[in-house]
């Protein structure tokens, strides 16, 4: 008897001691100011069954979990929220009313990683979505991948401040970069195109490793880069940025969103920014950046009828962009095309509109039809020094698409017809290379999803192409779940492109090396079109490490060219473009670890070891300016969000960067290898109400830059003078802030 | 003529093979359950059954929307199909041993209501 007593006090104990784990709160929502208490949402805590539902006051009561400290509210017609909890005070929770009313969207109750690998897609796929490209607040496209180890971001050349990015070891040209499947950054705009996209634009970034989709045609051999841009339907409608920077550059984006009827809303997005201060830090004459001015001009119209399964996008955009560069004292008025001070001016004027139309059939979800048609006009004219470069490139595109299903879900496929026209009219001191290219694609592309272990999905497309040919292109992809943790990705595919020589390298025009091109009869520029096949494998595991979650990744792929343009440099004074003779091949490997230190501290890291090798003609050799080596590593940290939803983040990337091979010049006559060094990016950003916030950062944190970034640069007209062998910054540590503003 | 072919093989004769003249039906019905792992085992079991085109379960609302051909099938079939994977549906309670057998993330909250547990 006296034991059962005593176990009976015990259990008493026990009861009391856990009843203060008890954590109290109300879920409420506004309804036109008034706040109103929400009966019967569920609470519980993530990943397990602990959980209750609210009263009629809204008011929960529920034991805390020692599984986990994240607590998930949900209600039909609401967005579910995630919250972690630290303290057990009484709080109040506002749920936000879901109006996308899209019963096909699964809404994700895991806190949201801003850029994580998919786990689901067959393709090696990384998703990064606005959060993400809030962390570095510049500016544009080319900018937003800074805190990504799968793209690298170079300067293009030491006179435009442009930067490329590369994949896989390779150039952008080589990467299918579209907007919204429609592909974008092509033909004439390969320079600069990535800079005409502002960040504050974009909704999510999907990258992917490998020749992706035949869906989107054959050009992709190192990746596809696709942005989908914020939607009239369910952005904000009002948001304002301004950022301003120590090296002089001004930003201004404001973006207006309206509900015209139920089914109907318009956007429109402007951008402009400007940069009008002389900045020469390094004392070479030479302007470390551009002058510039960019008007941006996006107006987009949304159709969504849910119901009858129909959705209609409609965009028009405009673009303006001038940039002068050149020695500080060049006046265009007065010194254009002069012989005494060099300078040049690129002025690009872009016209894109695009009508894109989405049906599915309400009974049948799984199938679809879809048709997307644009057209764009880019004009660019320009002049380096006494090169004078005018390119005009007028598109058309159109894809008509078709999705359905074989036997069910676990079988679809897609097919489609696409049709392509690009007419370019482009001359070079007078010399004319216009061409036009028609290209009609065929597609099937077939998925299989056996929803536990296996998925792949194989695609094939014939094209004809008036100046290629008859040709196929075949893709695969396959995704295998070894087991819960572990995921194999394998692909393989080829992928076909012409090279448009000078618009591609437009940064050798800031040199003064003669181009010569090896013309054979072939259409561009007499040059053969480029073919090459990529393979790649992919492993990927989650870890706990000291009860942390983690992740690691391995990437390798390889890409091999049957043929290329081989742009060759090696030559001081000299730019030689001409077929592969022999071989191209770019090994890429990647490996990524990532582990969420705490629930608000995360870390990134990379290794990536990429080895292009290509026959010149004075031989083998790693490509110019590609490091073998790079580390990356990112830290980012943010606080709790408070009632006042104010909140803290930060953010601190390093790039090291291995040593590059570097051509010969009139000092190095044998070429040389560039030093190895590290780049420090860091923001702080302060969330000031649920409406505004700050944000102040620096870039490049360790001042480091390349001492002689332009090779002659006291005589421009000389054959030494070249401004496109960068391998290091231009322009030192610079500080920036702004200040972003939204209802 | 080469061309023809090419875009007929590619993408007509996809599109003929995918139609047959079944009777396609529309419906939707709640099956318990918590996460992505629940999601791809429902829709596993729904799709396992011969005759069901599409099935797609919701995680918030719990809702598995279905595609399938009438003709072929009844429609406590696929609950029950749902069921024996550990899932309760609106019609048939899965059997408690598949159930505490699922892994813990996956272990939803039952409603203790009216159905009888399957046999």
């Amino acid at each position: 008897m006296k034991i059962k007593y005593y176990i009976y006090f015990f259990l008493c104990f026990i009861n009391i001691l856990s009843s203060q784990e008890i954590i109290k709160g109300k879920i409420v929502y506004k309804d036109n100011r008034e706040t109103i208490a929400l009966d019967g949402a569920s609470v519980y805590w993530q990943g397990t069954s602990e959980g209750t539902i609210t009263d009629v006051l809204g008011d929960f009561k529920l034991k805390i979990s020692n599984k986990t400290n994240n607590l998930i509210i949900s209600f039909l017609g609401f967005k579910t929220d995630t919250l972690e909890i630290v303290s057990i005070k009484k709080f109040v929770h506002f749920l936000i009313e879901d109006l996308s009313n899209n019963l096909d969207e699964v809404s994700v109750v895991e806190r949201k990683k801003s850029a994580k690998l998919s786990f689901t897609k067959t393709q090696n796929t990384i998703l990064v979505d606005a959060n993400e490209l809030l962390k570095a607040a510049c500016c544009n496209l080319s900018e937003s991948f800074e805190t990504n180890p799968s793209i690298d971001v170079n300067f293009s050349d030491a006179l435009t401040g442009t930067k490329q990015i590369n994949m896989l070891g390779l150039k952008s040209p080589y990467i299918l970069i579209s907007e919204e499947n429609i592909p974008m950054v092509r033909g004439a705009s390969q320079a600069y195109g990535l800079t005409f996209t502002p960040g504050t634009w974009v909704e999510s970034i999907q990258i992917s490793k490998g020749t992706g989709s035949v869906v989107n045609g054959f050009e992709s051999i190192a990746g596809q880069i696709n942005t989908e841009l914020k939607k009239p339907f369910t952005d904000t409608p009002f948001f304002l940025n301004l950022f301003g920077s120590k090296n002089g550059r001004l930003e201004l984006n404001i973006q207006l969103n309206k509900k015209i009827t139920k089914k109907w809303s318009t956007g429109l997005f402007i951008h402009s920014n400007q940069r009008n201060q002389k900045i020469d830090k390094n004392v070479d004459g030479f302007l470390d950046a551009p002058l510039s001015n960019q008007i941006n001009i996006l107006n987009r119209f949304q159709y969504t009828d849910p119901v009858k399964g129909l959705v209609i996008f409609y965009n028009w955009r405009f673009l303006n962009d001038k940039k002068q560069t050149g020695e500080i004292t060049f006046d265009p008025d007065m010194n254009k095309n002069s012989t005494m001070i060099w300078g040049s001016e690129i002025d690009t004027q872009r016209f894109d509109t695009a009508l894109k139309f989405g049906y599915v059939f309400p009974e049948l979800p799984y199938k679809s039809f879809g048709l997307q048609t644009a057209y764009s006009t880019h004009d660019q004219k320009a002049y380096y020094g006494l090169r004078n470069f005018n390119i005009f490139h007028e598109s058309f595109y159109s894809n008509l698409l078709y999705n359905s299903i074989f036997n069910n879900t676990t079988n679809k496929f897609k097919s489609g017809l696409n049709f392509s026209l690009d007419r370019y009219v482009e001359n070079i001191d007078n010399q004319d290379f216009s061409r036009t290219d028609k290209n009609l694609g065929v597609f099937l592309e077939w998925s299989h999803d056996d929803l536990e272990k296996l998925s792949w999905t194989a695609g094939l497309r014939v094209d004809f192409n008036n100046n290629i040919g008859t040709f196929l292109t075949p893709r695969l992809h396959l995704r295998y779940t070894y087991d819960e943790k572990t995921i194999i990705r394998l692909s393989s595919g080829s992928g076909r492109k012409a090279a448009n020589i000078f618009a591609e390298n437009q940064s050798l025009f800031g040199s003064n090396r003669r181009i010569y091109i090896e013309k054979g009869s072939n259409p561009f520029y007499g040059l053969l079109p480029e073919r090459a096949w990529n393979y790649g494998i992919s492993l990927s595991r989650s870890l706990k490490l000291f009860n942390k979650n983690s992740n690691l990744i391995f990437d390798y792929y390889t890409t091999q060219f049957s043929n290329q343009v081989v742009v060759d440099v090696e030559t001081q004074g000299r730019v030689l473009f001409y077929n592969l003779n022999g071989n191209s091949s770019a090994k890429s490997l990647q490996v990524t670890f990532d582990i969420d230190l705490t629930s608000r501290l995360l870390f990134k890291s990379a290794y990536k070891n990429d080895i292009v090798f290509i026959d010149y003609k004075s031989g083998n050799k790693q490509k110019q300016l590609v490091p073998k080596n790079r580390i990356f590593a990112n830290l980012s940290w943010n606080s709790i969000k408070n009632i006042k939803n104010q909140q803290w983040l930060y953010d601190i990337t390093i790039h090291h960067l291995g040593s590059q091979r570097l051509v010969e010049n009139y000092t190095t006559p044998n070429g040389s290898n560039s030093p190895s060094y590290s780049i420090i990016n860091t923001q702080l950003t302060r969330l000031l109400s649920e409406t505004s916030e700050i944000y102040i950062g620096i870039e490049n944190f360790g001042n480091y830059t390349q001492s002689i970034p332009i090779i002659s640069s006291d005589q421009p007209f000389n054959t030494n003078f070249d401004s496109s062998q960068i391998w290091a910054p231009v322009f030192g540590r610079m500080i920036y802030g702004g200040f972003r503003y939204k209802i | 003529m080469k061309r023809l072919i090419y875009i007929i093989f590619l993408t007509i004769t996809p599109i003929l093979c995918a139609q047959n003249n079944s009777k396609q039906e529309k419906t939707s019905f709640k099956v318990s359950g918590n996460c992505e792992m629940c999601k791809m085992r429902i829709e596993k079991a729904a799709l396992s059954v011969k005759g069901v085109k599409y099935a797609k379960w919701n995680i918030p609302e719990n809702q598995l929307t279905l595609v399938y051909n009438s003709k072929k099938l009844e429609l406590i079939e696929i609950h029950n199909s749902i069921a024996q994977s550990g899932h309760d549906t609106s019609e048939i309670k899965a059997p408690l041993e598949i159930y505490n057998h699922l892994p813990i993330c996956c272990l939803y909250i039952r409603d203790e209501k009216n159905k009888a547990p399957l046999k």
